[in-house]
């Protein structure tokens, strides 16, 4: 078959289906959202939005235990969320093959942190693979699937947003559909209680040692003999930076399998060079284990342990030349990402934001809410991490802070694991006031369902969660929904809530002015005479308003007429343009 | 042949996606080897973008550093003279004057500077400053800015219409088709 541009995730998508995946739940995060996105395209493969990773990757254990192959995908923090399944399906191992996906994010582009998912396959004991462009995203695939049945493991493979998010050429080919496997009772493997799992940890241990041996020899792992003055040993997108900077002019070994690591094959090609030197992004993983081989090594004490490399900063630092360019002289004001303009999260931001209220925030669009004019939150750790430090917060602080902090979460995050957190709110008793910010999809991500939103992953109709039914259930008695585009009504609503004797839930529903089935108005525009040049619409962080020339101004092309700015202005001075 | 770099860089949400994607149809369809990088995520949400489009005969990082660009085709002003450090020495700037405030101008924290198109071809840098909105509003929409800039961008490039066509009609969805294929005339025809 011909070659074709893939974009890295599509390419997972591909082999997951060359490769005769069958069932595939996933928790979107970027980078890896796009996988389960484009397996959805694929009527062979059962593909759904799992309402959190470890839900996920327990659906995809069950489907491999049914006898199918299966699949899951996150991002590295949702690894966090997924690693106790995680660290068990390694001692029980998989009957049909079974593959993880994990999308690290180097640099952050849109993440809170930059932990390195390889520690996770050295501590569950995991194979792990990682590919270094599109065609070995799709190749990569399907060789997991035949190490996790052959070596009875699941298998991570490892991407970065510059694998997941770059396009490069991919050779197709048909699918192969393998038979289901049949499914016998074995408490013996599936059954971790103490007994049964002291018997499976020396398999897993025994399973490491053949899978490194395996390493050896594998075609996963690949030495470029060039130039012998400099050996490099390298993976992923560090590979491609070594190579774009060196060519055929250093000897490089590229690791596809970087757990468990190969031992001959390091020492054999350290042999060979005069200088030793580990390029990787993140942690020392595999200098560490160079270093445990007793190799003179050389790598964090000359790279850095943070952010993405390029080919630039190699060649600095190994002594090529890198091309410089000519920056502006010339102070240039930063753009930072934005809540959009109408975007239903910003009326209440404001409202917090006026009523300068101590916000515990959460992970999503809204996070933004943090930013200058709005600055309103406090705080943001990891999903569903509003509604619990809340609760925390307020048992630290007691009425003091119950009467002016809040948490706030979106309906996905919710979904995800916000409603345990709200469990406890109710269970422990603290008076606290909860705001489920309903946008009526996951927004940061791209636009995917969750279980509020009524569709499933391919836009057929699903069953929806009644969130005002839910928290109500979880034991909070009072919720209340509010129109965020209306101001007056989120004042109240905080002011009411926070001064309740009662923990309370406000539920401020609209939806993401970016879904296609949500109809913009037409744009407003400013009455020049009546604009008194106050800036109070300033306030809301709209990037549709600016001041020119002394007056406020609306950006036709921004504006979608969510009329919250008109009802700041004192003035009447926003008009609309409907005709 | 030694790897050609070209950078789209504007503000999140203008549409650069469907332009990196055109242009790497259109190159591998030419029998290149390509490598495009693209942003997702919050970045996207109004916030300064970049997407490279790297081709040659063997393409290996999927990213363009500092220095190395020889096109940059920018979407906004100021997002030109940012990445205006990627170009390399006797680079091309192909770029829409439309000028977008980012949130500290809004805020008046900052301000949006002055001259820019000047200063930009002060540093050996080939510029081609046009205002591509009021093509793509001629065009027939706003959001048809990135076609207009292609279109401008075909005349640097010895590849036929017809392979340009074809491009478009492969990523372009068939309901805005006619449309962004005006965007491309008009962006070409200045």
């Amino acid at each position: 078959m011909s070659k074709t541009l893939l974009l890295g995730n599509q390419a997972v998508a591909r082999g997951l289906y060359e490769a005769g995946c069958t069932v595939a739940s996933s928790y979107p995060g970027t980078p890896s959202t796009e996988i389960t996105e484009f397996a959805a395209k694929y009527d062979e493969i059962a593909c759904e939005w799992a309402p959190n990773e470890k839900v996920a990757m327990e659906a995809a254990f069950g489907a491999s235990l049914a006898g199918k192959r299966s699949f899951c995908a996150m991002k590295h923090v949702g690894m966090n969320v997924a690693a106790d399944p995680l660290f068990t399906i390694s001692y029980t191992g998989v009957n049909a093959g079974m593959v993880i996906v994990v999308a690290d994010d180097p640099g952050m582009h849109s993440s809170q942190n930059e932990q390195d998912s390889r520690h996770y396959a050295a501590a569950a004991k995991v194979p792990m693979l990682e590919p270094s462009d599109s065609d070995e995203c799709l190749n990569f695939v399907k060789a997991a699937y035949e190490i996790s049945e052959r070596f009875d493991t699941p298998v991570i493979l490892k991407t970065c947003t510059r694998v997941a998010h770059s396009q490069s050429l991919v050779e197709l080919s048909d699918r192969v559909e393998p038979a289901m496997k049949a499914y016998e009772k074995t408490p013996s493997k599936y059954i971790m209680m103490p007994g049964f799992a002291k018997k499976r940890h020396p398999i897993v241990e025994e399973r490491t040692a053949a899978l490194t041996e395996f390493a050896e020899t594998s075609s996963l792992n690949r030495v470029e003999m060039g130039g012998k003055g400099m050996g490099i040993i390298t993976s992923s997108t560090c590979y491609q930076y070594v190579k774009e900077v060196f060519g055929d002019s250093v000897s490089v070994l590229k690791l596809g399998m970087v757990h468990p690591l190969p031992v001959r094959l390091i020492q054999d090609f350290a042999a060979q060079v005069d200088r030793l030197v580990v390029v990787e992004e993140l942690d020392d993983i595999i200098e560490t284990h160079c270093r445990k081989l007793g190799l003179n090594v050389e790598g964090k004490s000359l790279f850095p342990l943070l952010g993405e490399f390029s080919q630039n900063m190699i060649a600095e630092i190994l002594g090529a030349e890198a091309p410089k360019g000519h920056a502006l002289q010339e102070e240039l004001p930063v753009r930072p990402p934005v809540m959009c303009a109408g975007c239903p999260h910003r009326g209440m931001f404001y409202t917090l934001s006026k009523n300068k209220i101590t916000v515990i925030g959460d992970i999503g669009c809204y996070t933004l809410g943090a930013q200058a004019p709005l600055c309103a939150m406090d705080a943001t750790i990891c999903m569903g991490a509003s509604i619990s430090g809340l609760h925390g917060f307020n048992k630290a602080r007691g009425e003091e802070s119950e009467s002016k902090t809040v948490a706030v979460i979106g309906d996905s995050t919710f979904m995800h694991s916000g409603m345990t957190g709200l469990v406890n709110v109710a269970y422990n008793a603290t008076n606290s006031t909860v705001i489920i910010l309903d946008n009526s999809i996951t927004g940061m991500t791209g636009h995917q369902q969750n279980p509020t939103t009524g569709y499933n992953i391919k836009g057929d109709p699903a069953a929806k969660v009644d969130l005002e039914a839910l928290c109500r259930a979880l034991g909070i008695q009072r919720v209340r929904v509010v129109d965020p585009y209306d101001l007056a009504a989120c004042e109240a609503a905080v002011k009411e809530e926070l001064a309740a004797n009662e923990p309370s839930v406000i539920i401020s529903r609209r939806p993401c002015v970016l879904l296609k089935s949500v109809k913009a108005n037409p744009p407003l525009s400013i009455n020049a005479d009546r604009c008194k040049s106050c800036k109070r619409c300033m306030k809301l962080g709209c990037p549709a308003i600016s001041m020119k020339d002394g007056k406020a101004c609306v950006d036709p092309t921004l504006c979608v007429g969510c009329n919250v700015c008109t009802q700041l202005c004192a003035f009447d001075a926003f008009e609309s343009t409907a005709k | 042949m030694k790897t050609k770099n070209i950078m789209i860089v504007g503000v999140g949400g203008q549409g650069s996606l469907l332009a990196s994607k055109t242009l790497g149809r259109l190159l591998m369809d030419q029998g290149y080897d390509v490598k495009v990088s693209e942003v997702h995520g919050m970045s996207q949400r109004g916030g300064s973008v970049v997407t490279y489009v790297r081709y040659g005969d063997k393409v290996y990082s999927p990213v363009i550093d500092k220095g190395e660009a020889d096109y940059i085709i920018s979407f906004e002003l100021l997002e030109a003279a940012r990445w205006t450090e990627y170009l390399r020495e006797g680079g091309q700037i192909i770029v829409n004057t439309q000028q977008i405030d980012p949130m500290p101008v809004i805020t008046g924290a900052a301000s949006y500077p002055t001259d820019l198109v000047t200063k930009m071809s002060e540093s050996n840098h080939k510029v081609d400053a046009f205002d591509a909105l009021s093509l793509a509003n001629e065009a027939g929409s706003s959001k048809a800015v990135n076609i207009v800039l292609l279109g401008r961008f075909s005349k640097y490039f010895d590849i036929s219409d017809e392979a340009w066509n074809t491009a478009l009609e492969a990523c372009v969805p068939a309901k805005f088709l006619e449309l962004n294929k005006r965007a491309f005339a008009l962006g070409k025809s200045l």
